[in-house]
């Protein structure tokens, strides 16, 4: 398949304009109705930023040879999560069925074969993220798998702003691994930043892992915890921003 | 719709009053649900402010303050708040604090609303205050209604029309009667009522015939009154099968005739309970008397280990499981006094074992030491008779020490020469310790003044409670120090799945049950009763006697009794458990080792007992600046 590979942004993204210049090359119609609706500007305090807390479960970590297997994702503003709008979907992977683990986090082949496939819940999808910032617990993962099924399927790519929870709870605690002669002196690694782990730093209850709602509702969560924690309800969206810019 | 927030909804339905809904009620009301979080220290709901959500906590804890700004009550994982402004449609009159980081479920007004409207059981839990829901966990929970000995009604097990005769029928004619009827006991009853009002004259058993007719050799003719039991205890129709079954073991009987109003309707045997029992207990204080030797009362302790267990897994309530572990207790200490009187010779005075604390209240559990003292007869004699009752009181305090019965830490034992000391020296110091309440005096007073004689001469110990009851009541100031001594001990202020709070702040991993729960109870309790002079010295009991008086508020009464029965069953479950798994038993809980209907209710249980305290204060005007006890004993 050949496409138009546009150039990287560069960053920090002006995500209106960014969203201007996607909307212009987009041909799919559903990918140009999400570029439409338009990304809010990077100076927006926090409380006027709609989110949409999203996870994916896939069946490994490369976008390449791996596939999507579930999809869930809540809204939520910076003071609350809105139960409502909650989504959760499992979907039928693409690829050649041997190529995948027999039993993915417990859903098995029979049952997936009555699943939607991902093509069929994109529009959904992409009306949900449609104006709002994604939430996500180690984005590269949500970023890399989406632009790549969707590139897939319509040709265009999928370019959003994302708030990796994982990233800003790592600005808190800085990856740090002494070396022997610190070790002696007592010092530690930096915490872990895995979700369960971070959640048990803000007193948040321990959830089932690997369902894609639950992760993104542990994500909302936790999200939650870090905006009273390190930022006002007047900080600028861009303060919070994944701040690399997105590669496909 | 499939439910999609698994956790959420899960998390709802595991917690009162959700659990209780239909399940499609909860998947239907997840949707609406806002989920907030507050950082410790951050106010939920302003005074004033307008409310429009229930909340519920799904980790963390809340604190909810009075309109004074004085703490009202804390909550942990699974309760709810902010129902009152919903219901009443009012501004927020307690205000909310998150008192440790919180993750809220935010359920709004209209399905609230609906759901109150629905679900009867919803709004009345809402509705509920602490007190009410304690009462109503107690009886839903069933805790007192599988067991038969405590549902049924003595009359029920009345197994055969009753047999009487006259006393002045002969040996020979009773065993006639008792052979026809195929009954191995007969009820002697007054040949004219109007000379003898009483409506049992006497009562004979196969076993009186056996050893105190033929054995003796008396002729066939010999009336039966000169070989039947007198002065027979009896039992009320209506009475329930565990109190014959706890009378039968304090008096060591095998045959109780049951009395409907004056007339006797039926006669119960051990036989009779044991069918609705299978711990044998009426049976053990037999054994407990028939035993020759120190050894073979320790060999006991096994057993009535054995025998709590199965009162606990048998849902019987604490009033009956105190009251069971405690006649074992005295019967051991009996027992021993006979020993002891075998080996050292018969006493030189008469003498009276006073039992003190849990024995003599009827509260007694696995985790007792002993406390015990002795009044001797006035015509006590130091020079001569002073060694006697010091052998006996070593005799019986080491062998109670073989039997499970530790000895007492703080010195509580008929072996120290204080606590072995004639009446008259008792009186004095009754009398010094309700006139002078300095800290010691309240302290003994609140170990000596639950007393009860349970061996010899036991009107001794009665001249002491009539003394008690007589000063106390008129003693303003002595019932003052007492109360404020009863505030020493406080239940947890906040109490949650991981740890227990206290007062300072701190957070425990374990809290003692007995001094944090139970005594701050039965102390409240005995200065009221005190105060009233009533004569009981079982909690429970001075509870129903105080709630008929004007001492307390209509209804605490009541909510402190549940509050009791509540924290002794957490109690003696947990020293259930131990007991099973082989542990060495104790009063230490750990909250998380705790179900959550027990943390929940102990939660309220422990706020009846908060207000009570706050109460006391104010009845008995305790002043901060009162003399007072400096420690509040182990006891």
């Amino acid at each position: 398949m050949t496409r138009f590979k546009s150039p990287d942004p560069p960053f920090p993204v002006d995500w209106p304009s960014r969203f201007d210049v996607l909307e212009k090359q987009a041909k799919d119609p559903a990918i140009k109705a999400f570029y439409q609706a338009g990304s809010v500007p990077g100076d927006t305090p926090l409380k006027q930023v709609p989110f949409l807390a999203l996870d994916l479960e896939t069946t490994g970590l490369n976008p390449q040879t791996d596939a999507i297997i579930s999809v869930g994702f809540i809204p939520m503003y910076h003071d609350r999560i809105l139960c409502g709008g909650a989504r959760h979907w499992v979907v039928r992977p693409d690829q050649n069925r041997s190529d995948i683990q027999t039993v993915i986090h417990g859903i098995t082949h029979s049952r997936m074969d009555a699943c939607p496939r991902f093509d069929t819940i994109l529009p959904q999808l992409l009306k949900a993220m449609a104006g709002h910032v994604v939430v996500a617990h180690y984005s590269r993962i949500e970023q890399e798998f989406l632009c790549k099924a969707v590139a897939e399927l319509t040709g265009d790519d999928l370019e959003f702003p994302i708030v990796d929870t994982m990233e800003i709870e790592s600005r808190k605690h800085p990856v740090f691994r002494p070396n022997l002669f610190q070790r002696w002196m007592g010092e530690k690694n930096s915490p872990s930043l895995r979700l369960a782990h971070a959640r048990e730093r803000y007193n948040l209850p321990p959830y089932r892992p690997h369902h894609a709602l639950t992760d993104a509702l542990a994500a909302a969560e936790l999200f939650l915890a870090q905006i009273k924690d390190q930022f006002t309800v007047d900080t600028p969206i861009s303060a919070l921003l994944y701040p690399q810019p997105l590669k496909t | 719709m499939e439910i999609e927030l698994v956790e959420i909804r899960d998390h709802l339905c595991s917690h009162p009053p959700f659990r209780n809904l239909p399940r499609h009620v909860v998947n239907d009301l997840v949707p609406q649900i806002e989920v907030s979080y507050y950082q410790a220290g951050t106010m939920i709901l302003e005074k004033g402010q307008d409310n429009h959500h229930l909340f519920f906590i799904r980790s963390g804890a809340v604190e909810i303050l009075r309109s004074s700004g004085e703490l009202y009550i804390q909550m942990g994982e699974g309760e709810c708040f902010g129902q009152f402004s919903l219901l009443r449609k009012k501004k927020v009159r307690y205000p909310a604090r998150a008192i440790e980081d919180s993750l809220l479920y935010k359920i709004p007004d209209a399905p609230f609303q609906e759901l109150a409207d629905t679900y009867d059981r919803f709004a009345d839990f809402m509705e509920e205050e602490h007190s009410v829901r304690l009462k109503n966990a107690l009886g839903r929970s069933g805790q007192a209604s599988r067991n038969p000995l405590m549902i049924s009604k003595i009359h029920k097990l009345i197994p055969r029309k009753i047999v009487t005769a006259s006393p002045d029928i002969s040996i020979q004619q009773a065993a006639v009667i008792m052979t026809q009827n195929r009954v191995s006991s007969l009820v002697l009853v007054p040949d004219d009522p109007e000379q003898d009002p009483s409506p049992v004259t006497g009562l004979i058993t196969d076993r009186d015939l056996r050893k105190r007719a033929i054995v003796p050799g008396l002729p066939l003719s010999t009336p039966v009154r000169e070989i039947m039991s007198t002065n027979v205890i009896t039992l009320q129709a209506e009475a329930y099968a565990f109190e014959a079954m706890l009378t039968m073991m304090r008096h060591n009987l095998h045959h109780l005739p049951v009395l409907d109003e004056n007339r006797p309707i039926g006669v119960i045997t051990v036989a009779d309970l044991v069918r609705y029992e299978s711990h044998g207990s009426v049976y053990l204080v037999g054994d407990i008397f028939r035993q020759n030797d120190v050894d073979g009362l320790a060999d006991m302790a096994p057993k009535i280990r054995q025998l709590f267990i199965q009162l606990v897994n048998e849902d019987a309530n604490s009033h009956t499981i105190g009251a069971a572990v405690s006649r074992m207790g005295i019967s051991i200490s009996q027992r021993l006094l006979q020993l002891g009187e075998k080996e050292l010779g018969p006493p030189p005075v008469p003498y009276c074992l006073l039992a003190l604390g849990s024995m003599a209240r009827d509260e007694m559990t696995l985790v007792t030491d002993q406390d015990n003292a002795f009044v001797m007869d006035d015509t006590f004699d130091p020079e001569a008779h002073a060694p006697y009752f010091k052998a006996l009181a070593q005799f019986l305090s080491d062998g109670l020490n073989r039997c499970g019965y530790p000895y007492c830490t703080g010195d509580i034992m008929a072996t120290h020469s204080r606590w072995r000391q004639p009446v008259s020296v008792w009186k004095t110091y009754f009398s010094d310790w309700i006139d002078h309440p300095d800290p010691e005096a309240l302290l003994h007073a609140s170990i000596f003044f639950d007393l009860e004689g349970i061996f010899g001469e036991t009107g001794l110990a009665g001249q002491l409670k009539q003394l008690i009851l007589e000063k106390a009541p008129k003693n303003p100031r002595f019932l003052a120090c007492l109360a404020r001594n009863a505030l020493l001990r406080k239940p947890p202020l906040g109490f949650f799945r991981k740890f227990v709070l206290e007062h300072d702040g701190k957070h425990h991993k374990t809290f003692n049950l007995k001094r944090r729960g139970s005594a701050p109870i039965s102390d409240l309790a005995r200065v009221h009763a005190l105060a009233c002079g009533a004569v009981p010295i079982n909690t429970r009991e001075r509870l129903l006697r105080v709630k008929e008086t004007s001492l307390l508020a209509e209804g605490v009464g009541d909510d402190l009794l549940d509050a009791f029965e509540l924290i002794c069953m957490v109690r003696i479950r947990h020293q259930a458990r131990q007991a099973e798994s082989g542990a060495v038993v104790d009063n230490d809980v750990i909250p998380e080792s705790l179900s959550s209907f027990e943390r929940n209710h102990l939660k309220d249980a422990f706020q009846i007992v908060s207000q009570a305290q706050s109460f006391l204060r104010y009845r008995y005007n305790v002043s901060p600046a009162m003399q007072t006890g400096v420690r509040s004993g182990q006891k």
